[in-house]
């Protein structure tokens, strides 16, 4: 390590290591929104009458809706008709054999790091890759078939199993849920589907890389996850776009449905592109992610790591239908700059016995501004639940903010709610502490940051941590002088 | 090894040391007494680098080099080490970390190979032996629900990981039981050589009955006002500061 000043400045233009364009060809459909864009959508990727049918009633359903602004973000209105609704690179690689994609998409995946070819690296773990609209490739499907385990595009699945998922597509969050949920049923164009039968242990970490390609483009993935009677699964979800100085439109849903005694963990890892320093470009998150915890002791877990985003608007949720089910949240939310981030997590208590607990741990730097907002319920059914929640702020120079809006209902006596909340700074004479022991200030607040962010990290498989620890640096930068 | 030129310096636009001089060589133990706010733990923290106080005039030379010029981490780790009066919290950070980071960035300066977790493991386990220190604080945050005694023991024990060429203990000695005053002397005693040099800062002789040193130095708002052997520390403890004060005064 040099003598040398590094200033905030030069950090805060280091570059999105992920900014890159990739220069696959690629079909768009002109932009703007109507009932023929959903008509076209569906028919290009020849969809059953159901699904289309289904999709026009959410696009009917939107239009009713008006965007909502309860959220603790600041952002200039949002033309629906100037964005692009599908695009899709030309030539479509057949599954399971990847050696005659796109050479150029291949390259893309690479840089990503994401081990779409059978990488020693992540062996072992599954991947799916969502590049724009449309499903690259899966791997390890067959191992993973024969344990019956369904893991591949919501495309494929809505041909190959359309009764699966006309089961169980919007019974976790109806088409009529929310503003962007209602956006994304009418035209969403891919996204991943796992389910794993009853009784299965899905023997390795499922995995989808979400990436934004195509300029103007919205990326409306969906993603449904079935976990049967006594099954487990654990699912991995990463995300990266191109810098771009306009802002990019990221509405997805996720429906995680746990049937008896089975678990499901969700783990995200974002890192949208999050804008300039001044706040230009960026993407726009706005995410609606919701789990059914549906059996007897069944549970979900998510656990998020939010790096990216110009604006990240997401309550990853938990239904306690079941009796004795458990709902988790792990995050962090890190902003930077000019980001702004509104996230946090519901726990609907329905079910006798239901557990939930809540971490959350925010960091905010720059002039960003960073908000948890969480809701616990308690059902008046619901004898003992129990909620933990622990919402922490950190915060990095004097010019960011941090907010915390807990709600709390409880229409049950027996429920016992506990509620923590901590604001810290990073102090001046934790920084000389170990500038004194010979680290850098740098250095000093990702030590500082990760021991912060332990109790999240420590809930991500293995791979993932190390590359949330790698992410949270590269966003710490520039933030100390 | 260590040379104090004419020291002023202030805080909050506050003079606090008015001119401090001082020469430190290799091999030497000196002690620093003085009445509250003198200012010993400014000298030893503008020592360290500790960004809030501006040397107004005067110099620093450090084994030739100018130190004050240096940045707090490239102090540390060309050797510089204050033991601090009030050692810092690092909730979350976790302390067998804490201490490999801070070997490692100094082994990495002075082009070394770092050392490995487990390599590290056996290296510390020595030292912890130094200041016989319980395996349980290794694994907790660094220094959250120490008491003082640990604290200040974490501190000796980061000094014998970090092996300093400097060290500048800073009332080390306070909120230590009498046992756990012997330790912590036995182990800085144990670290010393010809080839480092230390600084105690004190309040009590009794310290200086463990740690021998060559000169004790009082601090008298913001100046050495007296200088001796290891005597001088007995008289001070007989005589109070009343009688330096006095002979201030008179001057
Ligand atoms: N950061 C600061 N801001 C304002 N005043 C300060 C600051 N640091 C030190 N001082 C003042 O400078 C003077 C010297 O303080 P210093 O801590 O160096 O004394 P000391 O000799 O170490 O005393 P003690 O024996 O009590 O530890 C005191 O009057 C103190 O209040
Ligand atoms: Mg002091």
């Amino acid at each position: 390590m040099s003598n040398r000043d590094i200033t905030v400045e030069e950090l805060a233009n280091t570059e999105y290591k992920y900014g890159f364009v990739s220069d696959v060809e690629e079909e768009k459909i002109p932009k703007g929104l109507d009932e023929n864009v959903v008509r076209l959508i569906s028919e290009k990727k020849h969809e059953p009458g159901w699904m289309l049918e289904w999709r026009l009633k959410a696009y009917r359903h939107w239009i009713t809706m008006k965007e909502p602004h309860w959220s603790n973000v600041k952002y200039s209105p949002i033309d629906y008709q100037d964005i692009i609704y599908y695009a899709a690179p030309k030539k479509k690689p057949k599954l399971n054999d990847l050696n005659e994609a796109d050479p150029d998409l291949l390259q893309a995946f690479e840089k990503l790091g994401i081990p779409l070819a059978e990488q020693k690296r992540l062996a072992g773990v599954a991947v799916d890759a969502v590049f724009d609209s449309v499903s690259v490739a899966t791997t390890f499907k067959e191992k993973l078939s024969e344990l019956g385990i369904v893991f591949c595009s919501i495309s494929e699945a809505i041909q190959n199993y359309p009764d699966l998922v006309r089961k169980y597509l919007g019974s976790v969050v109806p088409y009529t849920d929310n503003f962007f949920a209602s956006l994304n049923s009418a035209v969403f164009s891919d996204g991943s589907f796992a389910f794993v039968p009853k009784g299965v242990r899905c023997p390795m970490e499922l995995s989808t890389y979400f990436r934004i390609n195509a300029s103007e483009t919205g990326q409306f993935e969906r993603t449904l996850i079935v976990a049967e009677e006594g099954a487990y699964v654990s699912y991995l979800e990463g995300c990266t776009a191109p810098i771009r100085d306009t802002n990019q439109l990221h509405a997805a849903v996720v429906e995680l449905v746990a049937l008896d005694n089975a678990e499901i963990k969700y783990s995200t890892v974002q890192n949208w592109y999050p804008g300039d320093k001044n706040g230009k470009g960026g993407i726009y998150n706005f995410v609606t992610k919701r789990g059914a915890c549906r059996g007897v002791n069944s549970k979900i877990s998510w656990t998020q790591v939010e790096t990216g985003s110009a604006i990240t608007w997401k309550y990853p949720s938990c239904l306690l239908i079941g009796d004795n089910s458990v709902g988790e949240f792990y995050s962090v939310a890190m902003t930077n700059n000019l980001q702004q981030a509104d996230t946090g997590t519901k726990m609907i208590h329905m079910g006798k016995n239901t557990k939930s607990t809540i971490i959350s741990k925010g960091i905010s730097a720059g002039r960003s501004n960073n908000s948890y907002r969480g809701q616990v319920k308690i059902a008046r059914k619901a004898e003992n639940a129990r909620n933990y929640s622990q919402c922490d702020s950190l915060l990095i120079g004097d010019k960011c903010g941090a907010h915390t809006f807990p709600y709390l209902e409880t229409n049950n006596p027996t429920a016992q709610v506990e509620h923590e909340a901590t604001t810290s700074k990073i102090g001046a004479d934790q920084i000389f502490y170990l500038n004194q022991r010979g680290i850098s200030t740098e250095d000093a607040v990702r030590l500082i940051v990760n021991g912060y962010c332990k109790e999240v990290f420590k809930q991500l498989p293995m791979e993932f941590a190390v590359e949330a620890t790698r992410l949270l640096s590269m966003s710490l930068e520039g933030s100390v002088g | 090894m260590l040379e104090i030129k004419n020291l002023h310096a202030s805080v909050e636009g506050k003079e606090i040391l008015k001119g401090i001089d001082l020469t430190v060589n290799i091999g030497e133990v000196h002690a620093i007494m003085g009445p509250n706010g003198s200012g010993k733990s400014t000298l030893a923290n503008i020592l360290a680098g500790k960004p809030e106080y501006s040397v107004t005039e005067g110099e620093v030379m450090y084994e030739g080099k100018d130190l004050l010029a240096m940045k707090p981490e490239i102090r540390a780790r060309e050797g510089v080490f204050l033991a601090f009066q009030y050692p810092v919290e690092l909730p979350g950070v976790n302390n067998t970390t804490f201490l490999r980071t801070a070997l490692n960035e100094s082994r990495k300066y002075h082009s070394q190979p770092e050392v490995g977790a487990g390599a590290f493991l056996s290296l510390l386990k020595k030292k912890m032996h130094l200041v016989e220190m319980p395996d349980t604080l290794l694994s907790r945050s660094v220094n959250e629900g120490f008491s003082g005694g640990e604290k200040k023991r974490n501190e000796i024990l980061q000094m014998a990981v970090l092996e300093p060429r400097l060290a500048i203990l800073d009332e080390t000695d306070s909120g230590l039981d009498i046992d756990a005053l012997r330790i912590v002397a036995n182990g800085v005693n144990k670290l010393k050589s010809r080839d480092n040099a230390t600084i105690v800062v004190t309040h009590y002789q009794r310290l200086l009955n463990y740690i021998v040193p060559d000169y004790v130095h009082v601090l008298y708002d913001g100046r050495i006002v007296k200088s001796g052997g290891k005597d001088l520390a007995l008289e001070l403890e007989e005589r109070g500061y009343e009688w330096v004060k006095q002979e201030e005064i008179a001057k």
